[in-house]
Order: structure tokens, then sequence, then C-alpha cells
């Protein structure tokens, strides 16, 4: 990983958006007959995944 | 090992100059540097030892993101990339406030605290609490605790930690009241943060989906607009509409938890989030670079006299109350919940869990030291004069300065005048909750490196709005999840609540959970001595109690897992703990004085209002009634806490000699021998 895809990818982390390339890579090799979210819907489900639920779990 | 040898003999020079230098001022970089050392090599020594020897860490062995892996919740993720993630969850206000309310000690006794404190307890948590996350698919404190204790003890956890969450966030949104109230520049600043991360939330939503980075510098940018349109507002006449007092702000804040809690996610949270998580990385990374480019003296002694008690910013000795006003930083409980949450589900090996576990603790522990000499290089009069009540030093700045004075420290009323004029604010004279001291201190080292003292005011409102923007975001974030931890409590008594979706149990859960912490909120308000004086070693003994509460389940683990002999690990930082936050929690109760033990407080203004005779700081019959009643529902839940501790520890030690009668392990891992998914 380069120093800057690296930076980025720590960053999204942080808020709590995980690598859709990895969501991708994951789905192609184990789940190869479903259709994958696209991008966006991929970013609304974490989203509502990170806040919505009971994972919003945040230190004082 | 030469290198190693060379590290501990540096670390050890500096920790000598700190402890032992009297009289003169001690440069601030000595303190980082003994830190520093300490952190490399306890990573390098302890943390090693504890996964190699006491957990048994094995690199070897499937974590939950390798079989569970699903490229949603279970994501096997790059080490350096988890650790920001980690570090980002478990660093908010609690390491920048306690700290710098410790300084009322000096200096000497907060930074030993929290070096031993992380080494030892706080990191030492984490750490274990990932791992036994990690080996049971991730799941979470309470389940854990049902998983190895029993269900009671699960219960009891659980109803702990709704309680811990509670206080917290009073006792941050008393933060932000303290800090905005009668401030037009910063009250307008953090106002304009909803607006902003609305149209944020819009951007992300329709125009650019997903362009969380994209979104984030527009976002910035609107922030350090509105720090600087601040400045004009507070000077026009529209300045009025921005100055509350701190009984509106109260209100204020409870109207919008209620609603922002309600809201869709993606419109006000999700995108204050960003804002906040990478404004709180800058600032502590700016604070860093700018703390080594100063340099700056120490002018807080080493030591006050308010090691014997009697201090103004919290009452107390210093054992056990110092160890309970710094939690986060040195050892906080809240760390469990964080390292029992997404963590664990992304871990890729085990051989990356001390850098994440004890590692990411190690760095918020950094964090709390900067807070630390932050509060320490300030003038210590003024540092008492910000923190000090109003009841003990007035409202004028003559007011302020004599009794400061008169405290051993100091200063002359001009010398506050001007400090409030520098950093444009009306007034520094009483301003608790810990905030804005940091902030003045923030103001003076950005300025330092950046801008010079035209800069000071700028600085000064963008470290408020760094604290409170991340103050709402945790308020925010908190009450929902408290409302889930709160309806899976009603759910033990009426199944209907467990319902997650569903919109009158959600709203009852909601209300609830915010009528909670706003109760606690309005009664720190309009507390006479600020209420940062009753709240925050409230929050501190929840938090250690919680902390109290995961050590003793990893040390349960560690007799179940047939590793007794390793099991002073986590044995001694639990006794301590059970030690500071029992006694704490006892003076608390029952000290005679009425500057300490609530009970005693109670009776006091109870014997008073019951011979019609109103004392100072109430005026009324009304408010002495109230002052009563909040004694009693302190009291109630300080006995609470110590409850919760005790039925844990009796657990516990249930726990450890049942599975010590056993010749086998006992624990419930996920063998590691399941198909991979």
């Amino acid at each position: 990983m380069s120093l800057f895809a690296l930076i980025a990818e720590t960053a999204r982390s942080m808020v709590g958006v995980p690598s859709y390339a990895a969501y991708r890579a994951h789905m192609a090799e184990h789940h190869p007959d479903a259709a994958p979210m696209d991008q966006v819907a991929f970013f609304r489900d974490r989203q509502q995944a990170r806040y919505g639920g009971k994972g919003g779990g945040r230190c004082c | 090992m030469i290198g190693w040898g060379a590290l501990a003999l540096l670390g050890a020079t500096a920790l000598g100059v700190v402890a032992t230098t009297r009289g003169e001022h001690v440069n601030a970089l000595w303190i980082v540097t003994a830190a520093l050392c300490t952190y490399f090599i306890a990573y390098r020594f302890y943390g090693r030892f504890i996964a190699t020897k006491v957990l048994g860490i094995d690199p070897g062995r499937p974590t939950p993101a390798v079989r569970r892996a699903d490229g949603l919740d279970y994501v096997a993720t790059d080490r350096r990339v988890l650790f920001g993630h980690h570090f980002a969850a478990i660093a908010g206000a609690g390491p920048l406030v306690g700290p710098v309310l410790a300084a009322q000690m000096g200096y000497l006794p907060g930074t030993l605290w929290i070096l031993a404190g992380v080494v030892l307890a706080g990191a030492v948590q984490d750490f274990c609490v990932l791992f036994i996350s990690m080996r049971r698919d991730g799941r979470s404190l309470g389940e854990l605790v049902r998983m190895e204790m029993g269900v009671v003890p699960g219960i009891i956890a659980l109803i702990g930690a709704f309680a811990i969450m509670v206080i917290i966030l009073a006792v941050l949104a008393l933060i932000v009241v303290r800090a905005l109230a009668e401030s037009p520049w910063g009250l307008f600043t953090v106002t304009m943060t909803i607006p902003l991360a609305i149209l944020m939330g819009c951007y992300t939503r329709w125009l650019r989906p997903g362009r969380v980075g994209e979104v984030s510098v527009l976002g910035i940018i609107g922030l350090l607009a509105a720090i600087v349109l601040g400045g004009q507002v507070a000077a026009s006449s529209w300045a009025p509409f921005f100055t509350l007092t701190p009984v509106q702000l109260c209100f204020a804040l409870i109207g919008y938890g209620a609603v922002a809690a309600l809201l869709p996610v993606w419109l006000l949270l999700a995108p204050r989030d960003y804002l906040s998580t990478f404004l709180k990385i800058g600032a502590i990374v700016a604070l860093a670079l700018g703390i080594a480019i100063m340099a700056p003296p120490l002018r807080m002694p080493a030591l006050t006299p308010f090691i014997h008690g009697g201090g103004p910013v919290w009452s107390g000795t210093l054992f056990p109350f110092l160890f309970i006003t710094i939690a986060c930083g040195a050892v906080s409980g809240f760390h469990a919940l964080i390292a029992s949450g997404t963590t664990p589900k992304l871990i890729a090996s085990e051989g990356d869990a001390p850098f994440i576990g004890y590692g990411a603790m190690l760095a918020e522990s950094f964090v709390a030291i900067m807070a630390l000499v932050g509060a320490s290089i300030l003038d210590p009069g003024l540092y008492f004069a910000m923190n000090s009540p109003a009841a003990i030093v007035g409202v004028t700045p003559d007011s302020a300065a004599a009794a400061v004075t008169a405290m051993g420290f100091p200063i002359d009323a001009a010398t506050l005048v001007q400090t409030a004029r520098d950093v444009g604010e009306h007034t520094v004279i009483s301003r608790t909750g810990g905030a804005p001291t940091l902030a003045v201190a923030m103001a003076e080292i950005f300025s330092h490196v950046v801008g010079g003292p035209a800069m000071k005011a700028f600085w000064y409102h963008f470290a408020i709005l760094f604290e409170a923007l991340f103050i709402l975001t945790a308020v925010d974030a908190g009450t929902r999840a408290g409302r889930f931890m709160l309806q899976d409590l009603l759910g033990l008594v009426s199944p209907r609540f467990r319902d997650g979706e569903a919109w009158g149990p959600g709203l009852v859960a909601t209300f609830l959970c915010v009528g909670a912490w706003g109760f606690f909120l309005y009664q720190g308000v309009t507390d006479p001595l600020g209420g940062v004086n009753t709240l925050w070693p409230l929050f501190g003994i929840s938090n250690q109690m919680l902390a109290a509460v995961a050590l003793v389940l990893a040390t349960v683990v560690l007799f179940r897992m047939k590793r007794a002999r390793y099991a002073w690990v986590t044995t001694l930082p639990a006794a301590w703990l059970v030690a500071c936050t029992g006694t704490a929690g006892f003076q608390k109760l029952f000290h005679p004085d009425p500057a300490i033990g609530f009970l005693a407080h109670a009776s006091k203004f109870g014997a008073a209002l019951a011979e019609g005779r109103v004392l100072a700081p109430a005026k009324s019959l009304d408010q002495m009634a109230r002052v009563v009643m909040n004694d009693r529902i302190d009291a109630g839940l300080c006995a609470l806490f110590l409850g919760v501790v005790a039925a844990i520890v009796i657990y516990g030690i249930r726990a450890c000699i049942a599975a010590n009668a056993v010749s086998t392990p006992t624990v419930t891992e996920t063998p590691m021998t399941e198909a991979v998914a």
C-alpha cells in the first residue's frame, strides 16, 4: 500500500467506512453468484451499521 | 539490546528530573521524554510478556475476521489502519479533561499516575478485553461476562454500563455548557456546525455519495470560516442572541440531544462525526508538534498543598481522588466496550493484538500527558482563577485575584482581564470544566508557533470548537447507544422493548435516556459549586468501576484457561481499582466533611431546612430542598456503583474458585477447529 493510500484508508476507517475493494474481493471469492452492493449502497449500509445500531459506542 | 538500555537510561533520567526538581521551572519536554521512553519500554517488554506468556497469543489461530469474513463487519484489516480505527474510537474528551482537573495537585502526581496506570492497568485492560473478545467471535463485554461468569453478573455489568453512559453524557454536556455559557463567539461557532453538518449530510447522501474525504475538507473549511465569523458576530449587535446563561444552554442541549438522536444518522450524526474525528486527530497531532517546537516551561509547581485535600477544583485528598479524577489516559473502563466492539472483528491476526490493544492505549495516554502539560504551562494563578467555582472566587477580576492570591498563587486582576481580552472572551474567571483551561493553553502553544498574539483568540475558539464538537458527537451517539442498552435491559422485563426497529419503544427509551442524563446535567448546571465538583468524581468512580469489572473478567478467564500463575497481571490492577473506587465511593457517601460526603451535605442542608434557614449558596427554601434531593440521588448512584463492583468481585472470586477445582481449562472460546465459513 502506498503511503497516501494507507493514510486515506486509515482516515476512512477512523469514521467507520471500510474498504469497498476488500468487500468486492470477498464477494468475488466467496459468493461469485450473488450480486454485490454497488459503492453507494455499500456506503449507506455501512453508515447505518456504524451509527444506527448498537455499534455506535465511542469513548468519553 | 544496547538501544533499549539507552532508552531506559534516558527515560529514567527524564523521570528523575521531573520528579526531583523543585523551585525552578522544569521544561515540559522532560515529561514528554519520560513518557515516550516509558511507553516504548512498556510496549516492548511488558506488552510482549502479556502476549506470549500470559495470554498465549497464537498468530496461527484464525481470528473472527478470517473465520467469519463477510466483507462488511468481519474484515481482516491492515494493522496500521486498524490502529487508527481503534485509537479514534477510544480517544475522546476524557483524557483531555481529567488531567487538567488533576493539575490542582501539581503536575507530578498526575504524571506518575498516568504513566504507571497506563502501563500496569489501562493498556493491560484494553489488551485483555480485546483478546477475550477476539477469541469469542468479537462478542460484547456484557455477553463476555455472561459467558464466563454467569447470567446475573452479565446483567449487573449491563446495568453498570448504562449508568456510566448516563453519567458520561451528563458530565460531557456540562463541560460544553461551562465552555459556551456567556460566550457568543464560542456558541455561534458551535451552533454553526449543525447547519454545516446537515449540508455535508445532504452532499454525501445525494450529491456525491460516499465521498467522505471530499466532504470533510469542505466541512473543515466551513468550520474555520465559522470561527472567523464568530469573532465578528460576538463584536456585533447580534451578540445577545448567542449569549446564553448556563440554564438556557442546558435546556438547549437536552432538546438538541433528544432531536439529534431521532434524526436519520446520515443527516447530522455521520457528517459531524467526520468533522469531529478529523479535527480531533489533527488537533492532537498539532498539539504534540506545538509542544515540541515551543518547549514551554512548567509554571505549575510539582506539588501543591491541595494534595492533602481542600482544593477548589475538586474535593478530597490525593488518595483516592486523584486516581478517579484521571480515568481516561491512565485506565478507562469505557475502553472495554470499544475493545469488545468493532475492533476484534477487524483484526487480521492474533499477532496484531498487542499493537492494537496495548499500543493504542499508550497513544491515548500520551494525549493525557499533553493535556497535563497544557494545564501546567499556564500561570498557576490563572489556572486556579479559571477552575475554581464562583462560590469561592466570586465573579469579578478583583475578587478572583484576591481569592487566588490568598490560596498562595499570586496573580493580579489586570492579568485576568488581559487574558480574557487576548482570547476574545468577556471573562476567564470560574470557567470550570477543564475545556476552557485547555483551550487557553492550546491558544498559548499554537499562537507561539503560528500567528503570534494576534491569533490567540482564533486559536482559543478553535480549541473550544474542537472540544465541543466531539463532545456533541459523543452526546448524540451516546444517547443512541444508551437507548439500545436501555431497550435490552427493559426487554428483560417486557420483551416488547427488545424490538430495535419499532418506533414506540425506541422513542420511549430515547426520552428516558435523555431524561436521565438531562437530570444530572441540570443538577450540575444549577449546582452553585459548579457541578464539575460533584459530577466528575461520580464519572471517575463509574469509569474505574467498569475497568475493575473488565479486569475481574480477564482474571476469571485466565483462571479458566489454567493460566492462574499469571493472574497477578490482571488481579493487581483490579485490586488497585477496587481499592480506589471503593474508598472514593465510601468517602463520597459517608465522609463527615460536607464538601466531600453526599450524606453529610444532605443532613447539613436538611437540618437547616427543617429550621427554615437558607444556607449559602442556596437562595430559597425551594433550592434548599432541591440540594437535599440531589445529594440523596447522587448518594444512591454512588451506592449503586459500589454494589456493582462488590457483586462482580464476589462472582469473580467464585468463578475463579470453581475454575481452580477443575483440572482442565473451562473457557468457552470459539474452537480453533470450527469449520471455516
